[in-house]
C-alpha cells in the first residue's frame, strides 16, 4: 500500500510538472508584456524595453524554449522568477496561498459534511415535501453562477448592514486595515470579513454535494444487504443509518476530487469580487496584466491542488471501503 | 398435533403501476407445520419471492398487501416498523437468494452476524461475538474465529450464503424463509448448503418455507409442496403425491419439460407452448389456459379454486384435475410431443466423420489484478491451462464445468480465431495460428456463437430485421438478398416471419434465445458455439429451446460446442462431454459412458449432487459432498488439481497419496471412448 | 411449435396467444420514444424548465423585433434611467437600451453554450468510446491526455489563452472552450464502453466479424443515446456558466460583442444604485441555467430510470 502511495506520488509530480510547463508555455506564448510597454506616453525607446524584459525573462523575442528553460530552472531551485513589477512570485506566492487556502477548506469541509447529510436526508424522504424542498433549492443555487451569488449576497448584506444599522457583514477584503485592537476585536474583524466569501461558495457545496449524496444513497437504499439488515431485526432508520449511508459515503469521497476543480474556479471569482489578495485574484490581474510568470505559479499551484484533492480522495475511498484496500 | 406455526390466508399483493396495478401475488394460502419444510415451486414472476417478503412485511411502502398472515397466532399484516423489527430474526428469519449483494460490503462478517444478536438481546459486544464464532463454525466455516474478521468480499458464494445462514438462525427462529438459497451456486456447493440447512434446522427446531423454481432441489428437502403460477397457488400437497401424481396441467408439464440426469432417453421433451401471463389486468379464467391443451369452456370464465383431490391432502386448481385422476394422465398424454428428431449420424461412425474443430493443448493465462483504485498485479490466473478436445462433423460436444473452471475463456478462445498462448486451435482445418485478417473474417462465417442471456446478446435498439442482418450485411450478402433471408431464417427458429419489424423487447424470453439462434444460422456456419444458452430461460421455456437446437443439428447438419454447468440438459443434447475443473479437463468420452459409469471421483460428485426431481430417488441417494471450495485458479494444487478436495485422495494411504500429490494425471483410457484424468479411476455408476 | 397457433387462437377468441401469432397489442408495449415522453411528462418541475427555456429562446431570438432600439443605438435623451415605457429594461451610462442589449447578449449565450455542448460532447463521446474499446495503448494515451488536462481547470486554460482570440471572431472562443469541457464526460463514456464492451451483443457482431469503428458507431454510442443526451444538456448550463465567467473577467466575448457574462460585469459595480443594469441579466441568466438544469434533470429520470449518476 505505501509503496502504491509512492508510485502514484511520483506520478502526480510528474503530472504536476507537466500541466505546469504546459501552463508556462501556454502563458508565454499567447500573453504578451511587450504591449504593456506600448500605451505608454512617451513610448519608451525599444532597447530600454528590451532590458526590462530580457530582465523579468519575458521578452517575446527570445525563443520560448529559451525562456522556458530559464524559468523551469528556476522553479527547480524554487524560484518561480519575476512579477511584472519585479517582485519575487515566490514570495507574493507565499503571501498569498494561506488566504486561498482558508477559504477553499471552509468551503470543502462545511459544503461537504452539511452537503452529504441533506442529500442523505432527502433520499431517506423521498418524494416527500422535505425532499422536493431540498432538490429544488439546491438547483436553484446551482443554476446561480458564482459571481452573481456574491453580488447578491453582498446586496443582501448591505441590506442586512443599513436595517440593524450595524456594519456586522463585510465585504471588501479579509480585513479592516489599520484597525488597533486585541486578539479577540482582530479575529471578530476577520469573522465579519469571512462571513460572505465563505457562505458564497459553502451555498453551491452544499447543493452540489447534496445533489450527489442523494443519488448514491438512492442507489444503495434499493440494494439487498439494506433488507438484510432489516430482516435481522433493525429498524429501518438504523438500517439506513448503519448500512446505506456508511456504503453510500464511498461514491461520495471519489466525487469530491472530480468537483475540486469547480471549487477552484468559484473561489478565483469569489476572491476577485470580495477583495481577497488570493491566488485566483492574483491570477485574473496577472492574466489583465500579462504577468507570465505569475501566471505560470498560479496554475502551477492549482495543479498541486487538484493532485492532492484526488490522493486524499484515493486515501479516503481506501479507507471508506475495505474491498479495495489491500493487504 | 400442534397448531400451525405460520398460517397465511388469502394473501395478496398490489403494486400500483401508471400502466395499471401489477397483482403479484393473488390470494395465497397455506400452512407451515412447526418443524416441516414447505418448498414453493414456481418459475420467474410467478410471485413466488414477493409472497415471502410480503410476510416479512419487507416490501416496499408503495405495496398493497391484503389478507392475513398469523405468526403463532400472532397477526403480522398491519404491524408497524417496530413490532416488526422485533419479531424479524428474533422469531421468524430470511435468507436471500443472492449472497453476492446480501451482505453489507464494509463490515465484516462476525460483526454483521453479530448485530442481528445484539439487536435482540441484551449482551455485550464481546459474547455477540463469540456467538458469531459458533454460529460461523455451526454451518461450516473453515478457522471460524479469524474468518469473522473477513469482509464479504473475501468470501466465496458459498461461503457467503453460509454466512447469511448464521445470520439467519442467531436467534433460533421459528420459522426460516429461504429464497432460492442455492440458485446462484454451482451444483456441488449447493449440495453443501442444502446440508448446511438441514444442520440449521435440526440446530433450531425451525420450520422452513423454501423458494425456489429447481423442482429437483425440493424433491429430497421438502416435506410438501406448493406450485405457484401466476400469484396462486395451483397445486399443493405431499412431495410424493405432487411428483408421482401431479393433477395439475402446469405441474405435469414442468415435470415433463425437465431434461433428467438418470435418463439416458433422446425423446424430445415436453414443451409448454406460451408464457405466463402479465399480471397485469389478467382476464377472467384460469390464467394457465392459453397455455394448456386441456382447456375447454369453463377455463375461459371461471377461475378454478384450489380442490381436495385424491383424499391425501392434495389440493388442484384445475377444473380437468379429475379427467387427469381418472385417466392418471402422464405429461406426455396432455402436452402433445414434437416430431422425434430425425436420427443422429450414429456415433459408431465418430472416428470417419471430418474433424470441425480441434484444440490441441489450449493454454489462457490472464493477470490476476488486485484492487479497484490501486489495480496492480499479484499473479497469473490459469483459467485454461492445457486442454485438447475435438469435434466432428454432426456432433455436440459438451463442455461442462462449475463456474471458474475455465469453460467459458476456452470458449471466447475457439471463438477469437487468433493463435492461443500455446497450443492450437483448428477450425475446419485452418489453424488459428496461421490466418491473416482477411482469412480470419472469411473463416467466422463458418464458426458462430449463442451467449447465455438472450436480452443481452441483441442489440436492444435494432429491430429483429436489422439483428439478422447484420451478420449478411458484414459479409457482403446483397441487400435485395436479405429482407427474403431475414424472413426464412425466422421461419426457421418457428418464429412469425412478419414479426421483423418489431424489437427484442417486445419477445419473450425464449423467443429472444430464437432469435440469437437465427442470427447465429445466418450465414450458413458449420459449427455453432452455445455459451449456456438455456440457463438463463425458465423451466417451461427451457425444453421449446432444446428441441430447437436438436432438430436445427440434424436438419442443417451443425456441429455444436455447448458450454454448460448443467449436467442434465448436457446429457439430453450432446453426444460426447468434456467435464472441465480448474483449468483441465477431468474426464471426457461418450455421454453414455461418462454419466453411466463416471471414472473421474470429480465427474462422480458432480453427478451425485445433482438433485432429481424424483422424491423417493432423492431421499435415499447417497451424495458425494465435496470439501470447500475450488482453490483458486491462480494458485492450483501441486500434482492433481482436485486433489485437496478429492474424496478418492483422502481415502488412500500416504504411499498412494504421493503419486497425486507429484505427479499431474494425464488423460488415460479407462474404457471405450472414455477417458479420466486420475491416477487411480474407477468406474462408478453414481446417479 | 407442436401446437399450431390457429388452433389455440381457435379455442380462444378474441384473444391471441403471448408469443405466436399476431402483433402485439401495440399499446401494451408502447415505443421507448412514446415512454420517455410519459416519463418526462409526469415530472412536473422538468416540464416547468422546458417551457420557460422556450420561452426564454422566443424572448432572444423574437424579441428585439418587438423593442424600438437596437442594441447599437444610444439614446442621447436617456442616461442610467430605470425602467420605462420607452426603454423597458432602462439604459446605460451612454444610453443604450438595456432591454436590447441584454437580448443580445442571451442570443450569444444561448448560442455558445448550444454549441459547445454538441462539441465537447461529440468530442467526448468519441475519444471516450474509442479509448474504452480499443482498450490498450489507445486508451493509456487518451486518459493519460485526459487526466492532464483535468489536472488545469479548463477556466485558467481558456483565460491564458484570451489574448489569442482577441479581435478574432467569437467562433474560436466556443472551440477553445469545447475543448476544454470535454474530458470529465469522456471519462464517464469510457466507463460505459467498457462495460458495453462485454456484452454479449458486441461479443457477438465481433465475432461476426464486424469492424471495431463499425461496432462502435452501430452498437456503443447508439446504446449510450440516453447517457449522452443527459449529458449535453448539462453541458449546456455548464457552458452556460462557463462562457459568462470568462466573459465576466474580459476573457470570453470580446467588445462589441455582449453577452450576458459582459452585461452582469459591467452591470455589478452599480448593483445596488442602478440594480437595472445588474438584474435584468443575471435573473435572465439564473432563469436560463436553471432551467435547463431542470429539463436535465427530468431527461435523466425519463431516459434512465436506474441510473442516478451525476457528476
Amino acid at each position: 500500500m505505501v509503496k502504491f502511495l509512492l508510485r502514484r506520488l511520483a506520478n502526480s509530480l510528474v503530472l504536476v510538472g507537466i500541466a505546469a510547463s504546459l501552463a508556462y508555455l501556454l502563458a508565454a506564448s499567447a500573453l504578451n508584456p511587450r504591449s504593456n510597454f506600448e500605451g505608454r506616453n512617451p513610448a519608451p525607446p525599444k532597447a530600454v524595453v528590451d532590458r526590462r524584459l530580457d530582465e523579468l525573462n519575458l521578452n517575446d523575442e527570445t525563443p520560448v524554449v529559451q525562456r522556458y528553460a530559464r524559468w523551469a530552472s528556476g522553479v527547480a531551485h524554487g524560484d518561480f522568477g519575476r512579477t511584472w513589477d519585479g517582485t519575487s512570485v515566490t514570495a507574493e506566492m507565499r503571501r498569498r496561498i494561506g488566504v486561498s487556502l482558508r477559504l477553499l477548506l471552509i468551503a470543502t469541509i462545511v459544503g461537504g459534511v452539511l452537503g452529504v447529510l441533506a442529500g442523505a436526508w432527502g433520499a431517506t424522504r423521498q418524494y416527500r415535501v422535505s425532499d422536493h424542498a431540498i432538490t429544488l433549492l439546491s438547483f436553484v443555487i446551482l443554476s446561480i453562477p458564482v459571481f452573481v451569488l456574491a453580488v447578491l449576497l453582498e446586496i443582501a448584506a448591505v441590506g442586512f448592514n443599513n436595517a440593524i444599522g450595524v456594519r456586522l457583514f463585510e465585504y471588501t477584503g479579509e480585513f479592516t486595515p489599520g484597525l488597533t485592537g486585541g486578539f479577540w476585536v482582530q479575529l471578530g474583524d476577520r469573522l465579519r470579513h469571512l462571513v460572505l466569501p465563505s457562505l458564497t461558495l459553502v451555498l453551491g457545496e452544499i447543493a452540489i454535494f447534496s445533489r450527489y449524496q442523494r443519488n448514491a444513497m438512492l442507489d444503495v437504499l434499493g440494494q439487498d444487504f439494506v433488507r438484510t439488515a432489516m430482516a435481522k431485526g433493525l429498524r429501518r432508520r438504523t438500517a439506513l443509518l448503519k448500512h446505506a449511508l456508511r456504503t453510500a459515503l464511498i461514491p461520495a469521497a471519489t466525487f469530491f476530487a472530480y468537483n475540486f476543480g469547480l471549487l477552484l474556479v468559484g473561489a478565483t471569482f469569489t476572491e476577485k469580487i470580495f477583495g481577497w489578495h488570493g491566488m485566483g485574484e492574483w491570477f485574473v490581474d496577472s492574466v489583465t496584466s500579462n504577468d507570465v510568470n505569475a501566471v505560470a505559479a498560479v496554475s502551477c499551484f492549482a495543479a498541486v491542488l487538484v493532485l492532492v484533492a484526488g490522493l486524499l480522495s484515493d486515501l479516503a475511498y481506501a479507507l471508506l471501503d475495505p474491498r479495495i484496500r489491500v493487504s | 398435533m400442534s397448531s400451525p406455526v405460520l398460517q397465511v390466508r388469502d394473501l395478496r399483493v398490489t403494486f400500483p403501476a401508471a400502466a395499471g396495478d401489477v397483482t403479484a401475488v393473488r390470494g395465497i394460502t397455506y400452512d407451515l407445520a412447526r418443524r416441516e419444510v414447505l418448498g414453493i415451486v414456481g418459475e420467474s414472476g410467478s410471485g413466488k419471492t414477493v409472497s415471502a417478503l410480503a410476510v416479512m412485511g419487507l416490501l416496499p411502502e408503495t405495496a398493497r398487501v391484503e389478507g392475513s398472515v398469523l405468526l403463532d397466532g400472532e397477526e403480522l399484516t398491519g404491524c408497524d416498523d417496530r413490532e416488526l423489527a422485533a419479531l424479524r430474526g428474533r422469531r421468524i428469519a430470511m435468507i436471500f437468494q443472492d449472497p453476492l449483494s446480501a451482505l453489507t460490503p464494509v463490515y465484516s462478517v462476525g460483526y454483521q452476524i453479530a448485530e442481528a444478536v445484539r439487536v435482540h438481546r441484551d449482551v455485550s459486544a464481546r459474547a455477540a461475538r463469540s456467538r458469531a464464532v459458533e454460529l460461523l463454525e455451526l454451518v461450516g466455516i473453515p478457522h471460524a474465529q479469524q474468518r469473522a474478521s473477513a469482509f464479504p468480499h473475501e468470501f466465496s458464494g458459498g461461503m457467503r450464503q453460509r454466512v447469511l445462514i448464521a445470520m439467519a438462525i442467531a436467534n433460533d427462529p421459528d420459522v426460516i424463509i429461504a429464497d432460492e438459497p442455492t440458485t446462484a451456486l454451482d451444483v456441488t456447493i449447493q449440495a453443501q448448503i442444502l446440508d448446511v440447512l438441514r444442520t440449521a434446522r435440526e440446530a433450531t427446531g425451525a420450520a422452513i418455507l423454501m423458494i425456489t423454481h429447481d423442482l429437483g432441489v425440493i424433491a429430497g428437502f421438502a416435506n410438501r409442496v406448493a406450485v405457484m403460477y401466476a400469484g396462486r397457488l395451483v397445486e399443493t400437497g405431499s412431495v410424493d403425491d405432487v411428483y408421482g401424481r401431479p393433477r395439475m396441467p402446469y405441474t405435469l408439464g414442468l415435470l415433463g419439460a425437465i431434461p433428467r440426469i438418470d435418463e439416458s432417453g433422446r425423446g424430445p421433451l415436453v414443451p409448454i407452448e406460451g408464457t405466463p401471463p402479465s399480471l397485469v389486468d389478467l382476464p377472467p379464467g384460469c390464467p394457465f389456459a392459453p397455455r394448456c391443451p386441456l382447456v375447454y369452456d369453463r377455463c375461459l370464465e371461471v377461475e378454478p379454486a384450489a380442490l381436495p383431490i385424491g383424499g391425501r391432502g392434495q389440493h388442484t386448481a384445475c377444473h380437468r384435475a379429475s379427467v387427469i385422476e381418472e385417466g392418471d394422465l402422464r405429461p406426455a398424454d396432455v402436452f402433445p410431443l414434437p416430431q422425434a428428431a430425425p436420427a443422429r449420424a450414429s456415433p459408431d461412425a465418430h472416428g470417419e466423420r471430418p474433424v470441425v474443430l480441434a484444440a490441441e493443448g489450449l493454454v489462457k493465462h490472464h493477470p490476476l489484478l488486485r484492487g479497484a483504485v490501486f489495480k496492480r498485479r499479484v499473479g497469473t490466473v490459469r483459467a485454461v491451462d492445457g486442454i485438447s478436445f475435438e469435434i466432428r462433423e454432426g456432433e455436440t460436444l459438451g463442455l461442462v464445468g462449475e463456474s471458474g473452471c475455465g469453460k467459458t475463456t476456452a470458449l471466447l478462445q475457439v471463438l477469437e480465431l487468433r493463435p492461443p498462448q500455446a497450443g492450437r486451435v483448428v477450425v475446419l482445418g485452418r489453424d488459428a495460428a496461421h490466418l491473416d485478417a482477411r482469412e480470419r473474417r472469411a473463416l467466422r462465417r463458418d464458426v458462430q456463437v449463442v451467449f447465455q442471456d438472450p436480452l443481452a446478446s441483441l442489440d436492444p435498439r435494432l429491430p429483429v430485421s436489422e439483428v439478422l442482418g447484420e451478420p449478411l450485411r458484414t459479409h457482403g450478402v446483397p441487400a435485395q438478398r436479405i429482407a427474403a433471408r431475414v424472413r426464412e431464417l425466422l421461419g426457421l427458429v418457428g418464429l412469425a416471419p412478419d414479426h421483423s419489424g418489431r424489437y427484442p423487447q417486445q419477445f419473450s424470453g425464449g423467443e429472444r434465445q430464437r432469435i440469437a439462434i437465427a442470427r447465429a444460422l445466418a450465414l450458413e456456419p458449420r459449427l455453432l458455439v452455445l455459451d449456456e444458452p438455456v440457463s438463463a430461460l425458465d423451466v417451461s421455456i427451457r425444453a421449446g429451446v432444446v428441441n430447437l437446437l436438436e432438430d436445427l443439428r440434424a436438419r442443417l447438419g451443425l456441429s455444436y460446442l455447448f458450454v454448460a454447468h448443467d449436467l442434465s440438459v448436457v446429457r439430453h443434447i450432446a453426444d460426447r462431454v468434456a467435464v472441465m475443473y480448474l483449468g483441465r479437463l477431468a474426464e471426457t468420452g461418450k455421454v453414455e459412458r461418462v454419466y453411466g459409469a463416471p471414472a473421474h471421483p470429480y465427474t462422480q460428485a458432480l453427478l451425485s449432487a445433482i438433485p432429481v426431481p424424483v422424491p423417493a430417488l432423492e431421499r435415499r441417494r447417497r451424495r458425494i459432498m465435496l470439501e470447500g471450495d475450488p482453490p483458486s485458479p491462480a494458485d492450483p494444487p501441486s500434482g492433481c488439481r482436485f486433489r485437496t478436495r478429492c474424496p478418492k485422495f483422502a481415502a488412500l494411504d500416504d504411499g498412494l497419496r504421493r503419486r497425486c500429490i507429484e505427479e499431474e494425471p494425464a488423460l488415460a483410457t479407462v474404457a471405450d471412448d472414455q477417458q479420466a484424468a486420475c491416477h487411480y479411476a474407477e468406474p462408478m455408476q453414481v446417479v | 411449435m407442436s401446437v399450431p397457433s390457429e388452433q389455440l387462437s381457435a379455442v380462444l377468441p378474441g384473444q391471441q396467444p403471448a408469443g405466436t401469432g399476431a402483433p402485439l397489442d401495440e399499446t401494451r408495449v408502447p415505443s421507448r420514444w412514446g415512454l420517455v415522453l410519459e416519463r418526462f411528462r409526469r415530472r412536473r418541475l422538468a416540464v416547468v424548465g422546458l417551457a420557460v427555456l422556450v420561452a426564454l429562446f422566443g424572448l432572444a431570438f423574437l424579441g428585439p423585433y418587438l423593442g424600438r432600439w437596437s442594441y447599437t443605438d444610444h439614446d442621447f435623451s436617456a442616461f442610467l434611467e430605470g425602467p420605462s415605457a420607452t426603454h423597458w429594461f432602462g439604459t446605460t451610462q451612454t444610453g443604450a437600451d438595456v432591454y436590447a442589449l441584454t437580448l443580445r447578449g442571451m442570443q450569444k449565450s444561448l448560442i455558445i453554450g448550444l454549441l459547445v455542448a454538441v462539441l465537447s460532447t461529440g468530442l467526448a463521446a468519441v475519444v471516450g468510446s474509442f479509448a474504452g474499446y480499443l482498450g490498450g495503448w489507445v486508451d493509456r494515451v487518451l486518459m493519460w491526455v485526459v487526466e492532464l488536462l483535468l489536472v488545469l481547470p479548463s477556466f485558467l486554460i481558456v483565460a491564458i489563452l484570451s489574448p489569442t482570440f482577441r479581435g478574432k471572431t467569437w467562433l474560436v472562443f466556443v472551440l477553445l472552450l469545447a475543448a476544454f469541457l470535454w474530458m470529465v464526460t469522456a471519462r464517464i463514456v469510457r466507463g460505459m464502453t467498457i462495460s458495453l464492451r462485454e456484452r454479449e451483443y458486441v461479443l457477438a457482431a465481433r465475432y461476426m466479424g464486424v469492424r471495431a469503428p463499425t461496432i462502435v458507431f452501430r452498437h456503443i454510442l447508439p446504446n449510450m443515446a440516453s447517457l449522452l443526451i443527459i449529458d449535453a444538456t448539462v453541458n449546456v448550463s455548464a457552458a452556460i456558466i462557463a462562457e459568462t465567467g470568462l466573459s465576466y473577467f474580459g476573457f470570453g466575448v470580446q467588445p462589441p460583442d455582449v453577452s450576458l457574462g459582459t452585461l452582469i460585469a459591467d452591470g455589478t459595480s452599480s448593483a445596488v444604485t442602478y440594480p437595472w443594469l445588474f438584474g435584468f441579466a443575471a435573473g435572465l441568466l439564473v432563469l436560463i441555467v436553471l432551467s435547463v438544469n431542470l429539463v436535465g434533470d427530468g431527461l435523466r429520470d425519463a431516459l434512465d430510470p436506474t441510473s442516478s449518476a451525476t457528476r
